[in-house]
């Protein structure tokens, strides 16, 4: 007899494990090297307390009632929970505080190569450190887990996720046509962009430096390239970033970095630098974060904060990857 | 993602133009005009892959190819894979638009008296998101084969298809009713090999650009 499990799961059996739980171990260790103590945090959360951090509940999919009729969700990442747990149960501890994490959270995907319902991710929240210097201690060790797992050709982007409304909002782009434009750049359209683009009835060079910005990846370069392009406009909206590659040059992890104009990422929290980490083995993201530094807020305990989650599974199909290559 | 940059080819209507597009960026394509059941070419430079232009998404988000050329149309109906569009490659013109039959208003009419109209089409998803989008009620019905057939059979009261001369839709007594889109060849590049092979990829883009 042959019994289903739901689309998007999987078992996994005794020499998969072993590799994965290995993997899994590298990752913690590092972490706690850094001084990031491990937590365990409920599978299911209120829906309320998602929503507080994120008014999607940052993608929370799966809903299930409680005897009392309360509604639970499987929590969709670890960074809300992490800020709850921050918030009431370290409600006067002194930050800095770091934690790190190995968990499986729950998401609405289309099963396929590399996609899961359920998947494990291993992480870290910085909390209680501003940028830049907390972000580029949380590439450091981001780094340093990708090393430690063997994954040397990983390379992080790196990208901010104000960056385009503060350019559009400095030429004084009107709200609803600065939605245009942004819906374009989350589509990774760029020949929408192009488009809206040449709707705003800007001078040329600042709709060349709106077309070209998003398109700019690279060294530490594109930032002075981007400034060369569309001026003050520019140069105030990219002043974060620029701090960020600063902060990251002294870490000497700049190598490992692509500078992203281009970068968004879909979640609501996300406030400042935005990451996500790529392997040349896997055609998808094998992990993901930012800055989040008004979510411990909204709980109640205003800290600046910064985190990055790696997907166990897509890091070990990257492993193969590389090794199936070597 | 070392080695040669992969890119898939679609067969079909962009076929012919997409082989001279890549002649014109200096891409040998003699290979895949060489009448060969192969489906995969493989050069110092480059590997070229064909396959159906809707499958070009598939194996762009995967990761399996780097770059690829398809349809504006596919993208359309594919909203949700994460691919990255980087250039209209200004070929392979055409509309989406909803077409009804010749003359009579038989869809007004009907869309009037039973609140919806029935809608046959390939582009299911393109389909809802457009009537929808106009704050209207259509039932979307997917056929696979010749679209224009549905409301000459009274499957349905409309279409939406795509049409570069609109001579299809005339032979079948069919007109135009509503432009949904124009569409035209894109290039379209993998999330990751879009930030790891940048400057292969910008290099490519920028002399297809200029061509």
């Amino acid at each position: 007899m042959t019994y289903l499990i739901p689309p998007g799961t999987r078992d996994i059996l005794p020499d998969e494990m072993r590799e994965l739980r290995g993997l899994s171990n590298t990752l913690l260790q590092t972490f706690e090297r850094f001084g990031y103590g491990e937590v365990w945090t409920p599978t299911m959360e209120y829906e309320d307390v998602l929503v507080q951090g994120d008014e999607r509940a940052a993608g929370a999919s799966y809903r299930l009632f409680d005897e009392n009729g309360h509604v639970l969700a499987l929590r969709p990442d670890m960074t809300i929970p992490i800020a709850r747990l921050v918030a009431t149960r370290f409600a006067s501890a002194e930050p800095p505080l770091r934690f790190c994490y190995l968990s499986h959270a729950y998401r609405a995907v289309r099963p396929q190569r590399g996609q899961q319902r359920e998947f494990l991710q291993a992480g870290v929240e910085l909390i209680g450190a501003s940028a830049p210097a907390g972000t580029a201690e949380v590439l450091e060790v981001l780094c340093a887990a990708l090393d430690a797992a063997g994954l040397t050709r990983a390379r992080i982007g790196l990208g901010d996720a104000g960056l385009f409304r503060k350019a559009l909002e400095a030429m004084d782009v009107k709200l609803e046509a600065q939605g245009c434009v942004l819906d374009a750049l989350e589509q990774h359209d760029f020949v929408a962009l192009e488009a809206e683009v040449n709707e705003l009835g800007l001078d040329d060079s600042k709709r060349d430096a709106l077309v070209t910005l998003p398109q700019l990846r690279g060294g530490p370069e594109v930032i002075d390239r981007a400034i060369e392009l569309g001026g003050d406009d520019i140069s105030i909206a990219i002043s974060r970033l620029r701090d960020t590659a600063d902060a990251i040059a002294n870490k000497g992890i700049s190598e490992r970095v692509i500078f992203d104009l281009g970068l968004v990422r879909d979640l609501g929290y996300y406030t400042g630098a935005t990451f996500e980490v790529y392997d040349p083995a896997l055609g998808h993201i094998i992990g993901g974060g930012g800055r989040y530094d008004d979510l411990l807020g909204r709980f109640g305990r205003p800290l600046p904060a910064c985190g990055v989650a790696l997907f166990v599974e897509r890091l070990h199909v990257a492993q193969a990857g590389g090794e199936r290559r070597a | 993602m070392s080695g040669p940059l992969r890119i898939a080819v679609p067969q079909g209507a962009l076929f012919a133009d997409t082989l001279d597009m890549l002649d014109s960026v200096e891409i040998d394509s003699s290979a895949l005009r060489s009448n060969s059941r192969s489906l995969q070419f493989e050069s110092d430079e480059v590997t070229l892959v064909t396959m159906r232009p809707s499958d070009v998404p598939t194996y762009v988000e995967a990761g399996a190819v780097d770059l690829g050329v398809t349809g504006k149309d596919v993208l359309m109906e594919q909203r949700e894979r994460v691919v990255y569009e980087l250039i209209d490659l200004d070929y392979g013109h055409c509309r989406m638009v909803v077409a009804t039959r010749q003359g009579d208003h038989v869809a007004d009419e009907l869309e009037r008296r039973l609140g919806a109209i029935r809608i046959a089409t390939k582009y299911p998803r393109t389909a809802a998101r457009y009537f929808e989008g106009s704050g209207r009620q259509a039932e979307v019905i997917e056929v696979k084969g010749s679209v224009e057939l549905a409301p000459l059979a009274g499957l349905a009261d409309g279409i939406v298809d795509l049409t570069a001369t609109g001579r299809t839709l005339e032979e079948n007594a069919l007109e135009i009713r509503e432009v949904i889109a124009d569409c035209s060849a894109r290039l379209v590049a993998n999330r990751v090999a879009h930030k790891l092979r940048q400057s292969e990829i910008d290099e490519l883009v920028e002399k297809i650009g200029a061509r």
